[in-house]
């Protein structure tokens, strides 16, 4: 009998090859959050510029009380399920200020991001439904294809005229419906979705559209709904879902959208009915989270500032972008694994921690670090970071 | 295999020869990921380039059944109907 574990091997030994050039990358241990930018890391005061805390939100006073709140009224967790005894006032309540936010008439929680893309995307469709999905997506959205037993086809990144070529040529998809899923802001390397050309092919071929706007939302558009806002095309997205972990600064998601079955993903989507409900804290933490993003529009204003700051200041250094569009996304191109790890590790031991992004997490087998900007960012802190690469992956080597 | 088939085998040995770093032996028997040693990633691109060059769709819900080349030239085949 084969050891279920020994095809793990060649994983162990290249995280292994991982900590003994450093710091573990993929476990490393935040031991104290000092501000929604500073933390202690290796026993060192530390810029945080990887943690997709978009809008600085973590360390808000009154998400804070929100959440004290509802830890003495509600207690620590609500042990049961949306379908059961999981469903709280703060749930509802939240759903409603999403709703309300989002301008749509249906809203449902879910525990966490990653859930409710799976969520949405396995209640949405079905054996006999074709799914078309972008080849960067994320893996969540991968893997709610993946449970709703649909027919999937792959589509190449941001290419509108590859998906009208394959919806063209599918013709048999027969009695069943189309979803085509988009990202505002693709995760790793902080491009957009070009909604306006995606939104042709939808005229033309026809198809239902569901924008993931995890990285999006509350940080695009003019009432911060995110990508489809942003274009002036949000009539066209058929369903929005978004995450509570990034913008938030919370954990959950959500899915929504006007369709008047909407709410039937209730009773059907198993991600929301087979886990426990987020809780209380975290809920009252983002319901008054999604209060203070339409109180303060101003944060998305210094969030833009704050992104254009580092995107300038690195494209000034000749590094190569991962992107040539300002988000809060954004990654830099690094020659290969090891120099990657050890360009991390001395900016880490130089103060500033940012995500590395290895294959296959990211697209065409590219060494990434991945800087995500927050409104709570100073300019010193923007600048820091600038220099700190400047000396590290500008000089191309692993040490400052 | 029919002589279409060897066609079909061909081609796909053409195609997959950009994803094949290591130089492999490419045969009708070769397991596409575990031979090549190419994570899932490159395995979705290179089914890609074979839909690209047989203007079909090969729906990623196969791939978890399609490990060898001659497992993919039936699907190929399929699709071509």
């Amino acid at each position: 009998m084969a050891d279920l574990l020994k095809k793990f091997e060649p994983l162990m030994q290249r995280h292994a090859a991982m900590l003994e050039a450093g710091s573990d990358a993929i476990g490393l241990v935040n031991e104290k959050i000092l501000t929604p930018t500073r933390g202690m890391i290796n026993g060192r005061e530390t810029i945080l510029a990887g943690t997709n805390n978009y809008m600085g939100v973590t360390f808000d006073e009154a998400c804070i009380e929100a959440g004290k709140k509802a830890l003495e009224e509600f207690g620590t967790g609500t042990t049961g399920s949306r379908i059961a005894n999981g469903t709280y006032g703060l749930h509802r309540d939240l759903e409603a200020e999403l709703a309300s936010f989002l301008g749509l008439d249906h809203c449902i929680v879910f525990s966490t991001g990653y859930a409710a893309n799976l969520g949405m995307i396995a209640g949405l469709a079905g054996p006999k439904d074709t799914i078309y999905l972008d080849a960067d997506s994320h893996s969540s959205i991968y893997d709610g294809c993946t449970l709703s037993g649909a027919r999937l086809v792959r589509f190449r990144h941001n290419d509108a005229a590859d998906l009208a070529k394959r919806l063209a040529r599918s013709k048999d998809d027969g009695e069943g419906g189309r979803l085509v899923v988009l990202e505002g802001i693709y995760s790793m390397m902080g491009d957009r979705a070009p909604m306006a050309d995606f939104v042709e092919v939808k005229k033309e071929h026809g198809f239902q559209l569901m924008m993931d706007e995890a990285h999006s939302f509350g940080v695009l558009g003019p009432n911060g709904r995110g990508l489809a806002d942003e274009a002036g095309l949000y009539v066209h997205a058929d369903f929005i879902v978004g995450t509570f972990s990034k913008s938030v600064g919370a954990i959950g998601g959500f899915g929504a959208g006007n369709h008047p079955y909407f709410e039937a993903i209730r009773h059907h989507s198993r991600p929301y009915m087979f886990t426990a409900s987020p809780s209380p804290a975290s809920v009252a933490t983002a319901l008054e989270a999604v209060k203070l993003l339409k109180r303060e529009p101003e944060r998305r204003e210094r969030l833009r500032e704050n992104s254009t700051r580092l995107f300038n200041g690195f494209k000034g250094l000749g590094l190569e972008m991962g992107c040539d569009v300002v988000s809060p996304v954004i990654a830099v191109r690094c020659p290969d694994e090891p120099t990657t790890i050890a360009m991390w590790n001395a900016l880490l031991e130089a103060g500033v921690y940012v995500n590395i992004a290895l294959p296959p997490g990211t697209p065409n087998k590219i060494c990434l670090l991945r800087c995500s900007v927050s409104a709570a960012h100073s300019d010193e802190e923007i600048d820091r970071i600038i220099e700190l690469f400047g000396q590290v992956v500008g000089a191309g080597h692993g040490s400052v | 295999m029919s002589a279409s088939d060897e066609e079909i085998l061909s081609r796909l040995k053409e195609l997959l020869q950009k994803f094949n770093s290591k130089n492999i032996e490419l045969t009708a028997t070769t397991d596409i990921s575990t031979d090549l040693n190419i994570d899932s990633v490159a395995v979705m691109d290179f089914i890609m380039e074979v839909e690209d060059a047989y203007d079909i769709d090969i729906p990623l819900n196969v791939l978890s059944e399609t490990r060898t080349m001659r497992d993919l030239v039936k699907v190929v085949q399929g699709e071509l109907g």
